[in-house]
């Protein structure tokens, strides 16, 4: 049943993946630009121009150039980047754990605030308090990661200065990273010295993209909980004598998580995406950095790459969610 | 002539939703222990405020203007918080209407039927889960230890409200409110979950207030019964004297709507106008 149904799923990633493939390729092409331009010396002949053009593929037909791309890729062959001239499949391995430790950072303090909040917020339901966490999380709702960042680098690295306000661990630290991994590798290393400046490094990033998805968790989660306090066998447990507290976290919240948790994984996408813009304002050395530069370098073989990666990311994220769902919800799982 | 185990003594209620409508007016009624009482009435009647008044579970729009609920002589409308918690689920237990939303779909059903013994009778989980069994199978349950490790939506309703039956009798209280414990059920399970009610309150000798909107059930499982309308009791009485020799036109026409207590078979007529233009000219509403 499970196994039907996840082999379903990668049947339906691949096609998403190939027609990713195809959009991204085409409105690479169609776009103006010429990423030969980017590169050559002033001056070159144009005999020099047609020789990189051939060496870059260039040249071919644009099915043909398709052809040649998807060919590669599928035996692990992304090309060369054109303005780094380094392996495209090297250089997205080794910015990707960079942006994965960022996102899922980002992605567990904002369960873990929106959350608690929502959680607070159902305690102090018909309280004096509820209108106040209801006000503040609404008004936060409407502002955008690139906002959090910037107000972040203001208030914590440049009013207060605690967090270092670019980059992703101090250079002077002396550690050989055997994976790219650093946050969890320092810890899993004991080395606290440097996890510490790793963990410094990321706080701001990371509030940055968490915010804005704690705030809709707890939007969400907190109606949903509201909505299952009321429920009859909330009462049944009230009245069995059960602390307040363990009703809305034994009782209300596995019932209540659901939409909360769906949404989370629509949201957590978005997220992904907003590494591209949050690394950059952090100088932080992940994929989304990255990204930019080659968007502005026409690097045709590096977008590429860096696209068909985002798209198996967004995937993954969604598989994940539905199975989480799924082990969550007894109903799915027991017949 | 024993002492009451509840008495309910000119309780009155409004409805905050509804301007201040009168949801119960100057309603008595008592319950002997080991008494089994109808509460009837159509809907809207005021059935389910007597029952959550009586279990401190009133919503806030509902709000009580005046009488008393006492409970073995204490009054639980001026009851301290504390001493509330520690009669409801202990000594007042609820049988709810619906077994669908009544059973914690995310939680075994071991637990949940635990939950009780656990915190009003300081009861270990292992203990707690022995008893629970024996509960299970004291409400004929078969293969109790395949529901103790289900999931509520892999039990039938009749099985869910065999569940709930057993959680309110598990901690012995000495009064059990039932709300239209049978509504929600097939009317073949219907019977089966009435006699079984039946079985478990005389095994305890508990005193049941057992709320229905059905005078066919109220003959089937009730020592005494009292017919409300519009918040407002209009006869009481012991069943038999109650069904047999009805005082007040409305309950006559009742049981002649039937289905009939005594011939399910027959009956069905609609209780005429005239009986309710009585009705509200006595209790005063237009
Ligand atoms: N949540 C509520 N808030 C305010 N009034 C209510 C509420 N629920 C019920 N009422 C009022 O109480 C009256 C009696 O309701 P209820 O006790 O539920 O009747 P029954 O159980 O006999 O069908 C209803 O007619 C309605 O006017
Ligand atoms: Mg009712």
């Amino acid at each position: 049943m499970i196994a039907v149904s996840i082999l379903n799923r990668l049947i339906m990633a691949a096609v998403t993946l190939f027609g990713v493939a195809v959009i991204v390729f085409v409105l690479l092409r169609v776009v103006p630009g010429d990423p030969i331009a980017m590169m050559i010396a002033p001056g070159a002949s144009p005999a020099d121009i047609a020789a990189l053009r051939a060496k870059y593929g260039l040249d071919l037909s644009l099915t043909a150039q398709f052809g040649v791309w998807i060919e590669a890729v599928l035996i692990g062959d992304f090309g060369t980047s054109i303005s780094l001239r380094r392996d495209v499949l090297e250089l997205l391995l080794s910015r990707l754990p960079a942006t994965l430790e960022l996102a899922f950072a980002a992605l567990i303090v904002a369960m873990l605030i929106g959350g608690t909040v929502a959680v607070i917020g159902t305690l102090f339901r018909r309280t004096s308090l509820e209108p106040a966490i209801d006000t503040t999380n609404g008004v936060l709702l409407a502002v955008p990661d690139f906002v959090w960042a910037l107000a972040l680098v203001l208030m914590l690295g440049v009013f207060i200065p605690v967090f270092p306000l670019s980059g992703r661990i101090d250079p002077t630290l002396s550690i050989d990273f055997v994976t790219p991994f650093y946050l969890l590798e320092s810890l899993v290393r004991f080395r606290f010295d440097v996890f510490f400046d790793v963990a410094a490094h990321i706080v701001m990033p990371v509030l940055a993209l968490a915010l804005p998805l704690a705030t809709v968790i707890t939007r969400i989660l907190k109606e949903t909980l509201l909505e299952a306090m009321v429920q009859d066998y909330v009462l049944l447990a009230r009245l069995k004598g059960m602390s307040e507290t363990r009703l809305v976290l034994q009782e209300a919240l596995r019932n209540a998580v659901g939409p909360a948790l769906s949404l989370t994984g629509v949201q957590f996408t978005f997220l992904v995406g907003g590494t591209v813009i949050v690394e950059r304002i952090f100088a932080y050395p992940g994929i989304g950095n990255m990204a930019i530069d080659a968007v502005i370098n026409r690097d045709l073989p590096l977008i590429q790459g860096l696209v068909l990666v985002f798209g198996s990311i967004f995937i993954v994220i969604n598989l994940a969610v539905d199975l989480l769902a799924a082990a969550l919800n007894p109903r799915l799982c027991h017949g | 002539m024993t002492e009451n185990l509840l008495t309910v003594a000119n309780l009155s209620a409004v409805s905050d939703r509804e301007d201040g409508v009168p949801v119960l007016r100057d309603v008595d009624l008592t319950l002997r222990p080991g008494e089994v009482r109808g509460l009837v009435g159509e809907s809207g009647a005021g059935k389910s405020t007597i029952a959550k008044a009586i279990l401190g579970i009133l919503p806030r729009t509902v709000r009580i203007t005046g009488g008393r609920i006492d409970f073995k002589g204490r009054d639980l409308l001026v009851m301290k918080p504390r001493d509330l918690r520690n009669i409801m689920g202990s000594e007042i237990a609820l049988i709810p209407q619906d077994p669908q939303t009544a059973l914690n779909p995310a939680r075994r059903i071991g637990f949940q039927l635990a939950d009780g013994l656990r915190l009003k009778r300081g009861m270990s989980a292992k203990i707690a889960e022995a008893r629970a069994l024996q509960l299970l199978a004291d409400v004929q349950i078969r293969d109790p230890d395949r529901i103790m490790k289900s999931y509520p939506h892999q039990l039938s309703g009749g099985m869910r409200q065999r569940v709930l039956i057993a959680a309110a009798f598990a901690v012995d209280p000495q009064l059990v409110v039932a709300d239209e414990p049978t509504t929600a059920l097939d009317v073949t399970v219907q019977k089966e979950i009435l006699r079984l009610i039946r079985r478990m309150q005389e095994a305890h000798g508990t005193g049941v207030l057992f709320v229905t909107h059905d005078l066919g059930i109220v003959a089937q499982i009730c020592d005494s019964v009292t017919l409300l309308y519009a918040g407002k009791v209009i006869e009481e009485g012991p069943v038999r004297d109650v069904l047999e020799t009805p005082q007040h036109n409305y309950t006559k026409a009742l049981i002649a709507a039937g289905p009939r207590y005594d011939r399910p078979d027959a009956g069905l007529e609609p209780v005429p106008e005239a009986v309710f233009r009585e009705l509200r000219q006595e209790i005063g509403i237009d």
